[in-house]
């Protein structure tokens, strides 16, 4: 038998049929559903008078236009107070309930960001597919599954048939060798890799990451990794099963039961690539040389080391990259030389699918324990990616600890990220924001992010600049 | 999706060339959780004299009577004729759910972009490629005192004028048989259910746990 590749082994367990073009249909074991791209995917259902095929694969919470303050939260759905936002919360409650899919709803305790919510219920488990109307899927891969975003026709077709209509992408393997240095996160390594690759580095792949400093993560490590495939291009990222894969899925509520939990176990072990396994495309990088990553421009890719200066477009012998790199210099109001260190931050974000996890609150609070948010910075806030992670933080004490030093501690939701809701950036505005997209007017027009990781965060606010966390 | 049957309707000539997702239905409309009633904001922009948002009352807005769809002449309207490139810009789906919701079933053009092509055929709209000189010849006509009445024959792929002129058409196969049909993507799956089905039986003997 040929080496298998890990994707080999989870395209070919969910292949139902391909036709001569390459073209095959995959079933999908679980779909994830938020209030904005599932609407028309529900009403094309109802015009065509269809049912989902198997409604019990589905699992639905709001998440991208909640509010996260307290106040507009305790007044439930209908205190939202943007309109747009209560239509599209009060939607997906009606098309869930009509359509018999369960729900975490608004102030459900396990309500939170579709993608810290699946895994924190054992719903995304090794070995599976798992599709959502929302691109960041691919954190799900972090367990050992393919994952990937898919369009609102796509979120009716896998209602509607359990099944995508896909071609097979090319196999990448990134694999990052050897150890990471001390105060280098798992943020830290997947933009240097997308540094390394580019944000179209990983177009028509699926990436596998791999490698010492790879598996060295955690779970929730590994998520923040997957989760920014997509910002490298490739429209699925995952990471072989290992120990740690499995010791985090048991007794979830939606991990097997104990009478099928032995054989899950065992196939879940076979979840990696074969030695000899050929792939498209091999990166490796070395984790040694990896720093602590702060973007200065508005892509991904535009990355440097805390410690490094804002890059020169004038350096690039590239005359069309250089013009980019000119362009994202006015849009970021920076000027090319610039000690990263030196750069001020008016906002503070820490949240987003990438780093809402449990532990990216503590690395943050352990930074912002007993010291206080600089007088320049107007709101440092922290968004728990889901009402569990939130509750969790609380029983430690991570809450008073951010509050204490002048954070907000505000309520489950992507917030700040797209700034859908009332959480935004003031035109001009400069942020350090532990999300995963830096584009022009993300989040809010005219303001200014850039992507690091949670304790670069937590210590930007303290210092009311770029800081190396491990000279704080 | 409907079968796409033989009709004759009265054709629309939108001479323009260029038409753009974001003039067939403007972006203030995207925010909607629906996919029908794009109708009353297709071409909105055009089509009426003041700025329209979401919620507005159409039946009270000022039209602009210069603008084809108002015209009379082109009421009930099935076939819109328009210029090359027609629907370039997003890849947005709300494009020819507004055409569809409309009314339009066909359009006829020079040429179409690529991404609203394809989308076309998903929602049940028939796009017709014709020679600029045919379409040249349509325009003289529709744009005539009465109204230009077209007999579409997708099965003949013939179009057929009220003269008796008749102007044959290309169409993709595969694309013709689902429009007859009125298969769907979700529909040529579901024709497939037999298979998904048994992958499922399969599926769950081996790892029943995925099916809790
Ligand atoms: S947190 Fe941001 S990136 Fe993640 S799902 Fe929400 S909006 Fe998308």
């Amino acid at each position: 038998m040929t080496a298998k590749t890990l994707y080999d082994k989870l395209w070919d367990a969910h292949v139902v049929r391909t036709d001569e073009d390459g073209t095959a249909l995959l079933y999908i074991d679980r779909q994830l559903v938020h209030e904005v791209t599932s609407p028309q995917a529900f009403e094309g259902l109802r015009i065509a008078g269809r049912q989902p095929w198997r409604a019990s694969a589905n699992l639905a919470t709001p998440d991208h236009n909640v509010p996260t303050t307290r106040d507009e939260r305790t007044s439930g759905v209908a205190g939202i107070v943007d309109p747009i936002s209560r239509t599209q919360v009060e939607t997906l409650d009606q098309n869930c309930a009509d359509f018999g899919i369960v729900e975490f709803s608004m102030n459900d305790v396990r309500q939170g960001i579709v993608h810290v919510m699946g895994p924190e219920q054992g719903a995304t488990l090794p070995g599976m597919t798992v599709v959502c109307g929302d691109s960041h899927t691919s954190t799900h891969g972090a367990f050992g599954a393919l994952a990937h975003g898919i369009g609102t026709s796509e979120v009716e077709h896998v209602l509607a048939t359990q099944c995508l209509i896909q071609k097979k992408s090319k196999a990448m393997r990134v694999t990052v060798d050897g150890k990471v240095g001390p105060g280098v996160t798992a943020k830290d390594i997947v933009l240097a890799i997308i540094g390394e690759i580019g944000t179209a580095g990983g177009t028509g792949y699926a990436i596998e990451f791999a490698g010492q400093a790879i598996r060295d993560l955690s779970i929730e490590g590994r998520m923040t990794v997957c989760n920014m495939a997509i910002e490298a291009g490739a429209r699925a990222g995952f990471v072989a099963v290992d120990d740690k894969t499995i010791a985090y899925v048991k007794g979830r509520p939606y991990a097997p039961s104990a009478e099928h939990w032995d054989a899950a176990v065992a196939y879940w072990r076979t979840l990696h690539s074969d030695v000899g396994a050929v792939f498209d495309k091999e990166v490796v990088i070395d984790a040694a040389g990896i720093q602590p990553q702060v973007t200065w421009g508005t892509s991904p890719e535009m990355v440097v080391g805390v410690n490094d200066r804002v890059p020169n477009p004038a350096d690039d012998a590239d005359s069309v990259k250089a013009g980019g790199m000119q362009r994202a210099l006015d849009y970021m109001g920076l000027t090319a030389g610039t000690p990263v260190n030196e750069i001020t931050v008016d906002k503070v974000f820490i949240g987003s699918c990438t780093n809402s996890r449990i532990e990216d609150l503590r690395a943050a609070a352990a930074v912002a324990k007993g010291k206080k948010v600089a007088g320049n910075v107007k709101l440092a806030m922290v968004v728990p990616g889901s009402g569990l992670v939130k509750k969790q933080a609380e029983e430690e004490g991570l809450d008073r600890i951010f509050v204490a030093a002048g954070f907000e501690w505000r309520e489950p939701g992507c917030s700040m990220c797209l700034a859908m809701n009332a959480d935004r950036l003031e035109p001009g505005e400069r942020c350090a924001s532990t999300s995963n997209r830096n584009f022009e007017g993300r989040q809010g027009r005219g303001g200014r992010t850039h992507l690091v990781s949670p304790a670069i965060a937590a210590a930007a606010a303290v210092a009311g600049h770029f800081v190396d966390v491990r000279e704080l | 999706m409907e079968k796409f049957e033989t009709f004759t309707g009265i054709v629309c000539p939108l001479d323009r060339s260029n038409v753009d997702t974001d003039a067939i239905i403007p972006k203030q409309f995207l925010k909607s959780i629906k996919r029908t009633g794009f109708g009353p904001n297709l071409f909105d922009e055009w089509r009426y004299l003041d700025h329209g948002e979401p919620g507005m009352d159409n039946s009270t807005r000022p039209l602009n009577r210069d603008f084809v769809l108002n015209d009379p002449r082109y009421s009930g309207a099935q076939i819109l004729l328009a210029r090359e490139n027609f629907g370039c810009g997003s890849s947005r789906e709300h494009a020819p759910w507004a055409l569809e919701d409309y009314g339009f079933k066909v359009i006829i053009a020079p040429s179409f972009a690529d991404i609203f092509f394809n989308n076309s055929f998903k929602n049940g709209i028939l796009p017709i490629v014709l020679d600029a000189k045919v379409v040249d010849g349509l325009f003289a006509k529709a744009l005539g005192d009465a109204a230009l009445r077209i007999t579409v024959d997708l099965p003949a792929q013939k179009l057929t004028l009220a003269d008796g002129e008749e102007i044959a058409f290309a169409v993709d196969a595969f694309r013709k048989h689902c429009l007859i049909e009125g298969l769907d993507d979700i529909g040529l799956t579901l024709a497939h259910g037999d298979e998904i089905k048994a992958y499922e039986a399969k599926r769950k003997a081996e790892a029943p746990w995925l099916f809790n």
